[in-house]
């Protein structure tokens, strides 16, 4: 066993882990923060994903030793307020349908905080390919990506709820093919 | 699954990291961004006895100039590489293949040289360090020593990375718009981070409507990276135009033995090459 000293969505814990435990079972198991979840066996679905050092990382594929030292954020640490206020990306997720199931939507939220912190204004393209380490089996995407686009025009200051705010070339792109049809 | 039981050590050192693997016996595995081993031992695929991690060897991270070269140090993660300002000047080719790379967690812990040292022949980077003539710094026991990219790739999953070694650094040829080069990595593959099926590293040198040096790299047109060598030979000299581009990619098949596999035939594969090869040199060139 190691012993590891980190910080969890802002309570800091000392706990003996074996080197081979991942992180994500570190933070379910040991320290209950089952908000975040474990979607796959291979790395590539992204719903484990939190924020180690303010930087998004799929905690099935890092080592909880690794994490000795530093500051993690899950899901059930990015709403303020003792989580009485919903994060901007959470509460336009819920507004705008970005989830159906929902086993995805902590992946997906903080992979689009990450992105969101790199790029405050992303168009549809860059949003599909920021969260293209996430995988949805429900959505088809359409409303996460719309979710994160009226999450970062709130972030950035503008109306919520009014994506005409920037020009939001993904609308009128996904628009079309819909128009086409009917 | 979890990994089977390891042993863990965690260097701050080139030195420290040596002297633990050279203690831990036969069956050790160097950690470095992890984003292939863990999930290859979350498989038990592999299951080493000790687990050496790099993550926290500062002085293998970073990017230096040394005179026409860049010096990548091996635990410079993919994030870093698409950040730095020294590589977005100097070597754009490794930057966009690097963009390609998996997805941004991934490429948050992920390292040039853990990709390196991996030899996946269906990673994106061995190519492009393979066309840029990079050279690997490697540090053993005995001191270090420095391969060329043309003989560290050896087979598939399988550098010249002996017991014992360590990948440190990639020393990058400069490779500048300023003179007259133009890059483009143009990659095939189905969905969002996914392996390449083929990709193609060009890089074109171009003076006075000639192009004056081609170097191309071939990703997962065999066991190891490769170079399309009959195109880049039908290339020095000629015109920059479409014809002689579309003529020299041609050949860019030549010589290779890519593999049959549930995502393409080979005979697709060459094809590809082809095709993928023509794109990124009219881009390259400025076509």
């Amino acid at each position: 066993m190691t012993q590891i000293n980190v910080r969890v969505d802002g309570a800091s814990y000392s706990d003996d882990v074996e080197p081979r435990t991942l992180l994500v079972h570190y933070l379910r198991e040991q320290l209950g923060k089952v908000g975040t979840v474990v979607g796959c066996d291979t790395s590539n679905c992204g719903a484990c994903t939190v924020h180690l050092d303010g930087q998004a990382v799929k905690s099935c594929t890092v080592l909880a030793v690794q994490a000795d030292g530093s500051e993690v954020t899950t899901i059930e640490g990015v709403a303020s307020g003792g989580g009485a206020t919903l994060h901007p990306v959470q509460r336009a997720f819920h507004e705008l349908h970005g989830l159906q199931c929902g086993f995805c939507t902590p992946g997906m939220i903080m992979a689009s905080i990450d992105l969101l912190k790199e790029n405050p204004d992303p168009t549809e393209t860059e949003v599909r390919e920021g969260i293209e380490g996430n995988l949805c089996r429900c959505t088809g995407y359409q409303n996460i990506v719309r979710a994160v686009q009226q999450a970062a025009a709130e972030m950035r200051g503008e109306a919520p709820g009014d994506p005409g705010a920037s020009p939001a070339a993904g609308d009128t792109a996904a628009a079309e093919p819909m128009a086409a049809q009917s | 699954m979890i990994p089977a039981a390891f042993a863990y050590s965690r260097p701050t050192t080139v030195e420290e990291a040596l002297q633990a693997i050279a203690d831990g016996g036969d069956d050790v595995k160097v950690l470095a961004g992890g984003q292939s081993l863990i999930p290859v031992m979350r498989l038990r695929l592999a299951a080493p006895e000790l687990v050496v991690d790099l993550t926290r060897v500062e002085e293998l991270r970073g990017v230096r100039e040394e005179g026409d070269q860049l010096v990548v140090g091996a635990m410079t993660t993919h994030a870093d590489v698409l950040s730095d300002p020294l590589l977005a000047q100097y070597a754009q080719l490794l930057v966009q293949a690097t963009e390609t790379v998996a997805d941004r967690q991934v490429r948050r812990r992920g390292t040039f040289g853990g990709a390196l040292a991996h030899a996946d022949p269906a990673g994106d980077l061995p190519a492009v360090a393979l066309a840029l003539d990079a050279e690997f710094v490697i540090a053993g026991p005995a001191g270090r020593r420095t391969v060329p990219a043309g003989e560290f790739f050896v087979d598939y999953l399988t550098t010249v990375l002996e017991e014992g070694e360590l990948l440190v650094e990639i020393r990058l040829p400069k490779i500048a718009a300023a003179d007259g080069w133009g890059v483009r990595y143009e990659k095939f593959n189905r969905v969002a981070q996914a392996w390449s099926i083929v990709a193609v590293a060009a890089a074109v040198r171009r003076e006075g409507g000639r192009i004056t040096e081609a170097r191309i790299g071939l990703t997962n047109m065999g066991p190891t990276p490769l170079r399309a060598s009959a195109t880049e030979a039908a290339l020095v000299g000629v015109d920059v135009s479409l014809e002689t581009v579309t003529a020299a990619a041609a050949q860019a098949a030549e010589g290779t033995s890519p593999s049959n596999d549930l995502n393409a035939q080979a005979d697709y594969r060459q094809h590809l090459a082809q095709v993928l090869t023509k794109r990124a040199l009219a881009a390259a060139a400025g076509l």
